[in-house]
């Protein structure tokens, strides 16, 4: 059973009003609440990103994979100055550049389209290699832990870390939707094949942003973040 | 270039390879994009272009979505391994991580219909062109040439579209202009009360087929390298409506049967016409190995077939 805590009161009051502005009520969305600290953190303490300047080529991009549930990555660009709030009022409508599934089209500061699972991460692999070693920018994707069953992830995640890209961070979500569950963790998935790998709480900032800081020269990092309580991998062994 | 005496190969998939290395050095924002198919034949250009031929193992979805995440960083990737590797097994992909993102790439498969006759269905795919036509924004180039390949190669290596080139190892004896539009290559007078003789539109390396099939035929021949778009207009103008009888038009493509079917339709849409689809069957599979020439005559894609095929519209 998938159970949110909500949002930690580092996120702004006035970001969760944007939140509920797209979902319309006041309930907590899990696949969209879930994903605000990381995608607020992001944002307000790591990514260096001008909504003055979304097409910067040296601008840090991020790359929202799990695309059913864009709500607060929305919030957070309205909330940054990326497009107007107001935009959040009708979500999916016809003439509306915001949809359920997000369209980099349509909407300032969105990276890539998404919403079919498996596509955000081997595009990031991708953005990263063709970033490395020709701009200071970052790429941060981040996915679900129901996404990584897309096998698709597998081969991103390994040719990544043969790879090396230090330029590359993923960010798991983990709400511990799974219906097959990860035996064993996540986290050392992604270390076998080479990558930095931490795990943090949603609600402990100080280590959920000193994990999104974290950059090594020579691999791609990986943080994941559990939304629910459950022990990290290195607790439960 | 390498000032070697040898002279440039007439194997479509050896010059494409060959000019991969001239290539990297003409276009700095190219990479090639690899899925372990091809690398053996690239040492050069590996060596020559550190880090630009990225190889990403047997991995094919990873190799359309790298090749997206590139194409979003300002490179122009250019992407190589068989057909039904390319197109068919990662086809989400495609349609998502380049047609959505709205970016462009370069895909140039190799094995086309049935070059691998010997390995079977696994190798062969006879609807790659069908399904990259089915997207938005692709141009579908069919070379039948080693010449038309370098040529078509440094062309689409400058631009930013989706371009799917597909390589066979059947070939012209000479290459044709690879312009994008559709070649008158043989005339034949019309009859006294002035209607045109019919028309055979070869698709890249059918060409010499064709030539050979109709010899002694009273048809016109025209030629493309470039399905798709179809050049509607080049089209339009080979089969002139108003007058009197409309002539007929045989397309003979070296893939699916009726692929160009909805392109030349449209085509044609405000005059009468008759027109036969030959092609590759789609009905069921050919489960038989031999050689590609085994197959092309299983499929009447060779002289003798697409002579009985095109018979049929004489009379």
């Amino acid at each position: 059973m998938t159970t949110t805590a909500p949002s930690s009161p580092t996120v702004p009051q006035r970001v969760r009003d944007l939140v509920a502005r797209v979902t319309g009520d006041e309930k907590h969305d899990p696949s969209a609440h879930s994903t605000l600290d990381v995608v607020w953190t992001l944002y307000d303490q790591v990514l260096r990103v001008d909504p003055a300047r979304p097409d910067d080529p040296d601008r840090d991009r991020f790359l929202l994979s799990k695309g059913h549930g864009p709500a607060s990555t929305y919030a957070v660009l309205a909330a940054k100055g990326f497009f107007p709030a107001d935009w959040l009022d009708d979500v999916a409508s016809f003439d509306s550049p915001l949809g359920h599934h997000p369209d980099r089209t349509l909407v300032p500061g969105v990276e890539i389209g998404s919403g079919s699972l498996g596509h955000g991460l081997p595009l990031a692999v991708g953005l990263a290699l063709g970033l490395r070693d020709r701009s200071p920018a970052r790429v941060v994707v981040l996915v679900g832990d129901a996404e990584l069953d897309e096998g698709s992830n597998a081969e991103a995640i390994q040719v990544a870390g043969r790879f090396g890209l230090g330029n590359l961070t993923c960010v798991v979500v983990d709400n511990h939707s799974d219906n097959l569950g990860w035996p064993g963790g996540i986290a050392p998935r992604f270390a076998l094949e080479g990558w930095a790998a931490a795990e943090v709480r949603t609600h402990d900032q100080p280590r959920l942003t000193a994990a999104l800081r974290r950059t090594e020269p020579d691999r791609p990092t990986v943080v994941v973040v559990d939304t629910t309580g459950h022990l990290t991998s290195e607790e439960a062994a | 270039m390498t000032g070697l005496a040898t002279a440039p190969a007439l194997d479509l998939r050896t010059r494409f390879y060959e000019e991969l290395d001239p290539l990297l050095d003409a276009h700095p924002d190219v990479d090639v994009v690899l899925a372990v198919i091809g690398s053996g034949y690239l040492s050069r250009a590996i060596a020559r272009h550190p880090g630009r031929v990225i190889d990403v193992g047997i991995r094919e979805q990873a190799l359309i979505g790298v090749a997206g995440g590139l194409a979003l960083a300002g490179r122009r990737p250019i992407v190589h391994t068989f057909a039904s590797f390319l197109v068919e097994r990662p086809y989400e992909q495609v349609k998502l991580d380049l047609g959505h993102q709205d970016v462009g790439a370069v895909l140039v498969s190799a094995g086309a219909s049935y070059d691998v006759s010997a390995g079977g269905r696994t190798h062969q795919a006879p609807a790659d062109v069908a399904l990259i036509s089915a997207l938005p924004g692709w141009t579908v180039h069919v070379p039948g040439h080693a010449d038309e390949v370098a040529e078509i190669l440094h062309r689409e290596a400058a631009g930013t579209g989706r371009v799917y080139v597909r390589l066979s190892g059947q070939r012209n004896a000479r290459p044709g202009p690879v312009d994008g539009r559709m070649h008158l290559v043989r005339d034949v007078a019309a009859g006294p009360d002035g209607t045109l003789a019919p028309l055979v539109l070869a698709v890249g390396p059918m060409l010499d087929t064709v030539l050979e099939a109709t010899a002694d035929l009273p048809v016109r021949v025209a030629w493309t390298a470039t399905p798709h778009p179809l050049d509607a207009d080049g089209l339009r103008a080979l089969l002139p409506a108003g007058l009197g009888i409309a002539p007929s038009l045989a397309v003979v493509e070296p893939y699916l049967e009726g692929t160009s079917a909805a392109a030349v339709a449209a085509a044609l849409a405000d005059r009468p016409s008759r027109v036969l689809h030959v092609g590759v069957p789609g009905e069921a599979e050919l489960r038989r190995y031999g050689t590609p020439r085994d197959h092309a005559a299983a499929h009447g894609l060779d002289a003798a077939g697409v002579r009985r095929r095109v018979t049929t519209l004489l009379g």
